[in-house]
């Protein structure tokens, strides 16, 4: 593989000396091997002699520039200059049908023309490139062409170049009103005002298309218009995708994205900062949002499924979208073989999956955001920070005041405790297990602790020794600790459930028997989870104590029905279950004790049994755990520190509100990296694979030198250096196809050999070069290819040019296409001047039809829409779920962000229509936009229809139309004025308040006008 | 293929020769050769219904139609179609190691594994003798129109993953499901209701989500998207015309847009025009064809004691008749799913209610198609996307893909068999296994397509329903 690679990477550096130097001025029919020849092959040969060494037959490979021209047992695979005498045409053209390549069950037929295709180029000498994407980048020359006065810049030399050369002509430059609407939709995503248009068309000054650029690359709306692109390649969504598709938090990612083009962050930077931003040796707030890009893939909280299966999807995920956004390869085929048509191995596949290996998260389960806090609330947080760490210092010190208080409270203490009878004795288990698989220990205080696994419902058994003669309850103490969620009492979130409990006295040589208990009592119950609970036989009832809100220590007795007799060899069992609905509420630290006493109460000025026997021990005799805890459980009750204890509390509350307004984002944390295995066939339970180091795919990197492991941020890194010719080409060729409709290599996923050749290699090479050398700056590269004569070609051209280059291969015309699902509704909220402008926060709710998401559950939800304002932002911040994507966008074809996507299969449909003649927010922008005409447009009809098309469509009706419109006005008139409840009706439309001033009628005709301006063709589509 | 590419091209080029889409009679021929398709670009506009691109046909279809009952959640073998008595003799008894270990499983990881009789008797059925549990006597009734095939096995052991599969034959998002290639295949024959509709009910079990993806035309053009018809309000989203507009509104605003369009049209070379005026024209069809096809009260009473259903109220029987009602009018891929299929615990419970939704309404569905005459040319499909494990999980079982049944009838499947078997715990699918992408193979080849040639070009690779596998299950073929 690797010699495969170097002989790609040098016979390539070879080639492209002579390619680019060449290629324009080559004749027309000489065969090149990069535009004809390998498509063939790849297309028909490589599934079986390509670059996959697991089904390559017969030891021959077409893909390398050695396997061609090898010699296979005395025969030439390709012997230059001697078609009859190369295998390969020999194989293609044979009239024998067992010999014939490819093989007829392959389903595959080369036509006679690519035969002689293979045959000229043979015969012409069978002249090999290296795969024209993985050339390294230089800059060509500029071509000579005839008509040296057209164009403003080298992109309209190459394109003239080949126009000419076609025997064409480029298309006349556009109207102004065309190019503002088209600049204005290319490089914000919405229309043009009225009045910038009238002003661009008045405005004398020969470099007022320039300036024009030059005021939408500022506004903050072209950062919008990039992202909008950006945003269904990285697989950006409000959900996670798998299964219950439940909401997480990662639109401080989609804001850092918009910013990032308004700021004309370098490419670069927007690379490493996106890969590896958390690991850059300066990393900001800002930077590690960016990383949030690591963590944008599916991910599933669905009972039984998988972690291990799972973190190795979402690793494949992530080498498909680096594959997909940076290097324009399908690596995802290299997943359980090496790729078939592409020089990427399995190896490969799983030494980039390696990169991310450090990233930390859990294979199943909810996912939790860091914050993303503005710089006035970090202040706020330091703030407070402080504050509390003051006031936790202040509760840890003994001030000399405290010291002599506390001497005075330990001698009233045992002077009180002389006179009492110690009630409960802890008591200390013979046994204790877990049904779910916990670990329970014991610890040094007496205390029972839980590590290991906590199961979703768990039931402990806890044998007690009982030798007291007389036994007659039992308590229960549930215990905080510091490294439970929240400071709580349990393992989940904190709080706990206890379901039931029995107990059962146990005498050796008989079965146990239930020891009724008469009632339960407790020190407090959560509201609605009373203690009584566990005594109720119901499993899904319990005993809670909030402890996910307010973790205290807490305890509970259970008073038998007749007292117990004990003996020295008698055991009661214990049961404790947690089988409620609330999963994982499981009992995490507690304690067991017993008395005999008659009347056995909770007293909840009682003292802990630890700091009971510390007390009870002489103060010289304690060791020095017990004099801790003694020093802590007073400083935790004495009254003089009842101030400070009241800050803290209140400080702390202020603290979680705070946190709780501060957005979060699923932020790349790394940590100790997975180990990384060749999955053999993309087997997760096969470990029999070789581990892997991060590291490039082999064929486009030398190995880094050295043991030390590569990370995240020299991916990036390498993604963005001039060792790596892909990432260059790929973005100019979908910056091209964004504001031509069609790349210059139409194919903008795959530049691999079954990608398309593009159509100006020297073009797209150009671009790939000036954009890197120019510090990889975005903007310069969108001015350069927008005030290009040929973005500023009319999309109408000569039926001559229709016919022979009916896709537009050759831009000598522009090209006409539908806006996209957002621009769509975008543009009609701007029309009406519902539109609201503000850029990035949460995501918002519009209209969306009822039901719409009964099929989704775990847990069942409805779409509340927003109120106000949120109901006309930009499509762009509409609330992505991934899978029920709100259906106006789907019906426009948005992508759902399941996987990353290049480009979006464009459809027209009657779904379409139904979208904009019926979803509300249409028809309430067309209701607007009719009071608009209204209070704006004039007095007169025409005059109202001629304001309201160009409000629309930025130019004057024609006659014809405004035939239709004013006929459409007048029928619609009459029948409101027939029906005035119907015009009230269509009036009530939307949440924007009703106007009450103006004439129902006149309204609702207008309205129907507006609509029929919403739904036409020319609305939707740039051209 | 490349022969027909020429072909193609002649015809793309006098196709774009015309200035307008409808005067050409040539064209739909053109676009269905459209070389672009094969290179996986965006099918040419064209004003007619799609034609599809199977033309000719690779085999004599048996089917025009299916209607998939989809079983979501995991319906267990073991309780409907696939009788264990030796799992029962070892009712309570540890797993045997030698069919677990080493194996997937999904709630049931890191517990102990113990065999859980089946929970139904089962009895043989008509004519053929079928063995169909007792809790669905109604499709006992049927037995001998339905092939039931014991030995399915899939790849994914959770829901969503293992939908994708079973949709799509792939666990990968982003690929079409099938009722989407059928429609790019064949087109529809409908021309006011779309080609591919699928309906939803619920209720018996935890109801398991069921995503859009599951019916999404993948890279596929979103035309050739399943719509999703709500059983309940409105059936289609922005189906209704907006208040205060009426039939006769709506009529004016779409005749005003499509005049303004064809004026647009003849200005302007771009065949995108006339297309949208041709899906003006099928949106306001639609308007009036779903309303109708929802509306049940036509159905004469016995049709409706059939189903046992009063009226379209998004039960199954209902959405079962309304599937009938498709099928007449021309709907090429029907999917009926039940949600309530998941269960991993109280599973006897939970299927004597889920049978008692699914029970009557699949069987009338054959009987109805039947004695219409439209069995003979409708495939019809039951089953989900995994079956349940032998083992208890408390009460019930666990997810499991190494053996589990579904069955099919109509349309050149034979009638009155078996296919297939499980080991005798109903473990593993032992004898003739069938994979989800054989069931698929099958089910085109039963349309006239040969599965290894209906494809599509996305991202450089020719993608297919049947991914890389795929067998034909002659066996199971009339």
């Amino acid at each position: 593989m690797k010699n495969c690679g170097k002989s790609i990477l040098s016979a390539a550096a070879a080639a492209a000396c002579g390619l680019l130097a060449t290629a324009w001025s080559e004749a027309a029919d000489r065969v090149r091997f990069n535009r004809d020849i390998r498509p063939i092959l790849s297309d028909n040969c490589f599934a079986c002699h390509g670059p996959d060494a697991a089904t390559r037959k017969a030891r021959l490979r077409l893909d390398t520039r050695e396997g061609l021209f090898a010699d296979l047992s005395g025969d030439a695979v390709v012997a230059p200059g001697r078609p009859a005498a190369s295998l390969v045409f020999q194989r293609v053209s044979t009239e024998d049908a067992d010999d014939l390549m490819p093989p007829p069950k392959s389903g595959k037929i080369l036509t006679p023309a690519q035969r002689e295709t293979i045959r000229t180029w043979i015969e012409q000498g069978a002249k090999w490139e290296g795969h024209w994407a993985y050339l390294p980048l230089e800059r060509p020359a500029l071509p000579p062409v005839t008509n040296a006065d057209w164009g403003h810049n080298p992109i309209d030399r190459f394109i003239l170049a080949k126009i000419e050369q076609e025997g064409f002509a480029p298309a006349a430059e556009a109207d102004r009103r065309t190019l503002i609407r088209r600049l204005s939709f290319d490089l914000a995503g919405l229309p043009p005002s009225p009045d910038e248009t009238e002003a661009f068309v008045a405005d004398p000054d020969p470099a007022a298309y320039e300036r024009l650029v030059d005021r939408l690359l500022a506004s903050p709306h072209f950062g919008e218009r990039l992202a909008l692109y950006w945003l269904d390649l990285v697989r950006y969504a409000d959900t996670d995708g798998f299964h219950a598709d439940n909401y997480r938090s990662v639109w401080p990612y989609r804001d850092y994205v918009i910013r990032a083009f308004n700021e004309n962050k370098p490419f670069d930077q927007f690379t490493v900062e996106q890969l590896a931003g958390d690991l850059l040796p300066d990393a900001t707030v800002e930077t590690r949002v960016a990383s949030t890009y690591n963590r944008l893939g599916r991910s599933t909280e669905e009972g039984g499924a998988q972690p291990k299966e799972y973190l190795l999807k979402y690793a494949a995920d992530r080498v498909r979208s680096v594959g997909s956004v940076w290097l324009g390869s399908t690596t995802g085929c290299a997943e359980c073989h090496d790729h078939k048509f592409d020089p990427y191995t399995m190896k490969d596949f799983y030494r980039l999956a390696a990169f991310f290996a450090d990233v930390q998260e859990q294979g199943v389960g909810k996912r939790e955001g860091s914050p993303v806090p503005t710089a006035a609330q970090s202040a706020e947080l330091a703030r407070l920070d402080d504050q509390l760490s003051r006031d936790e210092q202040a509760l840890k010190t003994f001030t000399p005041g405290l010291r002599v208080a506390f001497a005075e409270w330990e001698q009233a203490t045992l002077e009180r405790l002389a006179d009492e009878q110690p009630a409960w004795l802890p008591t200390e288990p013979a046994s204790l297990t877990s049904s779910g698989g916990a670990n329970l220990e014991r610890q040094a205080d007496g205390t029972i602790l839980s590590s290991g696994a906590n199961p979703p419902r768990d039931s402990y058994t806890v044998v007690l020794p009982a030798r007291l003669p007389h036994l007659t309850a039992l308590r229960l103490e549930v215990l905080t600790h510091p490294e439970f969620p929240n400071h709580g009492l349990g393992r989940g979130n904190g709080n706990i459930v206890l379901s039931e409990v029995t107990i059962a006295l146990h005498r050796s040589g008989s079965d146990p028997v239930p020891v009724p208990i008469a009632r339960a009592i407790a020190d407090f119950s959560q509201n609605g989870w009373p203690i009584e609970n566990v005594l109720d036989g119901k499993p899904e009832t319990g005993w809670a104590v909030a402890g996910h809100e307010k973790p205290a220590d807490h305890q509970a007795a259970f008073i038998f029905e007749r007292p117990v007799a004990g003996d020295p060899d008698a055991e009661l069992v214990l049961t404790l279950r947690h089988e409620s609905a609330h999963e994982r509420h499981n009992i995490g630290r507690f304690r067991v004790s017993l008395t005999g006493v008659e009347a056995p109460t909770l007293d909840p000025d009682a003292l802990p049994a630890d700091i009971l026997a510390a007390l009870q021990t002489a103060s010289d005799a304690r060791p020095p755990e017990q004099n801790a805890a003694l020093e802590s459980h007073f400083l935790a009750i004495t009254p003089q520190l009842d101030e400070v204890r009241a800050r803290l509390a209140a400080t702390r509350q202020a603290r979680k509100e705070l946190e709780a307004r501060i957005p979060t984002t699923l932020m790349t944390v790394a940590g100790e990296p997975r180990i990384t295995r060749v999955l053999p066939r993309g087997n997760w339970m096969d470990e029999s694979g070789e581990i892997v180091q991060p590291a490039p795919p082999e064929f486009l990197a030398e190995a880094p030198p050295g043991d030390r492991r590569q990370t995240r941020l020299e991916l990036g890194r390498w993604l963005v250096s001039d060792d790596n010719p892909l990432t260059p080409r790929v973005f100019v060729n979908r910056l091209w196809r964004l504001f031509h409709g069609v790349g210059l290599s139409k194919n903008v996923t795959d530049f691999g050999a079954q990608g398309e050749w593009p159509r100006h290699p020297e073009l797209l090479d150009w671009l790939a070069v000036e954009f890197r050398d120019s510090g990889w700056d975005v903007k310069h590269l969108v001015r350069l290819l927008v005030t290009s004569a040929t973005y500023r070609q009319s999309s109408e051209a000569a039926a001559e040019v229709v016919r022979r280059d009916p896709y537009n291969r050759l831009h000598a015309r522009q090209s006409r296409f539908r806006l996209g699902a957002e621009m769509i509704r975008d543009n009609a909220l701007a029309v009406s001047g519902l539109l609201i402008e503000d850029i990035g926060g949460p995501s918002v709710k519009p209209y969306q039809p009822a039901g719409y998401w009964d099929q989704l559950n775990f847990p069942k939800r409805t779409w509340e829409a927003d109120q106000g304002q949120a109901l006309y932002r930009r499509g762009l911040y509409v609330f992505w779920c991934r899978t029920f994507l709100h259906p106006s966008l789907l019906s426009f074809d948005a992508c759902t962000r399941e996987e990353g996507s290049a480009e979006r299969t464009p459809s027209n449909t009657p779904l379409q229509a139904l979208t904009l003649l019926n979803d509300p927010i249409f028809v309430e922008a067309a209701r607007v936009f009719a009071e608009r005409i209204l209070r704006e447009g004039g007095d007169q009809p025409e005059a109202r229809l001629a304001w309201a098309v160009r409000q629309t469509l930025g130019r004057a009706p024609h006659p014809a139309e405004t035939g239709i419109l004013i006929d459409l006005y007048q029928s619609e008139r009459e029948r409101y004025a027939a029906d005035p409840e119907a015009a009230k009706a269509l009036s009530s439309v939307g949440r924007a308040p009703a106007s009450e001033d103006l004439p129902p009628v006149e309204l609702a005709a207008w309205t129907e006008v507006a609509r029929t301006l919403i739904n036409l063709d020319e609305t939707i589509v740039r051209n | 293929m490349n022969s027909l590419e020429l072909l193609q091209h002649e015809l793309n080029r006098r196709a774009f020769l015309g200035r307008t889409a409808r005067g050409l009679g040539g064209l739909a021929l053109a676009s269905l050769l459209d070389p672009r398709l094969l290179r996986g670009e965006t099918p040419p506009a064209t004003d007619g219904p799609w034609p599809g691109v199977a033309r000719p046909l690779h085999f004599p279809p048996r089917a025009k139609r299916a209607i998939w009952l989809y079983m979501a959640g995991g319906p267990s073998h073991l309780e409907t179609f696939d009788p264990k008595p030796r799992l029962a003799e070892l009712h309570g008894q540890p797993m045997p190691k030698s069919f677990t270990e080493g194996q997937q499983v999904a709630q049931l990881q890191g517990q102990e594994l113990k065999c859980f009789a089946p929970q139904f008797a089962f009895q043989r059925c008509g004519q053929s003798g079928q063995q169909i549990s007792t809790q669905f006597p109604q499709l006992g009734r049927i037995a001998d129109d339905i092939c039931i095939v014991r030995s399915m096995h899939t790849d994914q052991i959770n829901h969503d993953t293992a939908h994708t599969v079973m949709n799509t034959g792939s666990s990968i998002a982003g690929r079409p499901s099938m009722g989407s290639w059928l429609l790019y295949g064949l087109g529809s024959e409908s021309e006011d209701l779309p080609g591919f509709v699928v309906l939803i009910s619920s209720g018996g079990g935890q109801d398991q989500p069921v995503a859009q993806r599951q019916w999404h035309s993948g890279f596929l053009p979103s035309r050739f998207q399943g719509v999703h018809f709500r059983s309940t309000g409105e059936a289609v989203s922005y189906l209704a015309n907006p208040p205060g507009v009426g039939d006769s509104g709506q009529r004016r605003v779409i005749d005003a847009v499509n005049r303004l369009n064809a004026l647009q049209r003849d200005r302007i070379h771009d065949p995108e025009i006339a297309t949208r005026i041709s899906q003006y024209e099928m949106a306001f069809r639609m308007q009036t064809s779903v309303p109708e096809l929802m509306d049940l009260s036509q159905e004469p009473d016995h049709i409706l004691d059939l189903y046992g259903t009063r009226g379209a109220d998004g039960s199954f029987a209902a959405n079962c008749l309304l599937a009938r009602r498709m099928a007449e009018r021309g709907v090429r891929f029907i999917q009926l799913y039940h949600r309530g299929w998941d269960h991993h615990g109280g599973i006897k419970k939970g299927i004597e209610i889920v049978s008692s939704h699914v029970d009557r309404g699949c069987a009338a569905l054959l009987t109805d198609l039947k004695q219409r005459g439209m069995l003979e040319d409708t495939l019809v499909i039951w089953g989900g996307e995994f079956g349940r494990t032998p083992m208890a999980q408390g009460d019930g079982r666990d997810h499991h893909i190494k053996g589990f049944s579904m069955w099919l009838a109509g349309a050149g499947i034979k009638p009155g068999m078996t296919y297939g078997a499980t080991d005798e715990l109903g473990y593993n699918a032992v004898e003739n296994p069938v994979h989800v992408n054989d069931l698929h193979a099958t089910a085109l080849r039963l349309f006239g397509i040969d599965h290894l040639r209906l494809t599509y070009r996305f991202q450089g690779r020719d993608f297919r329903l049947t991914d890389i596998a795929g067998r034909v299950v002659g066996d199971i073929l009339a």
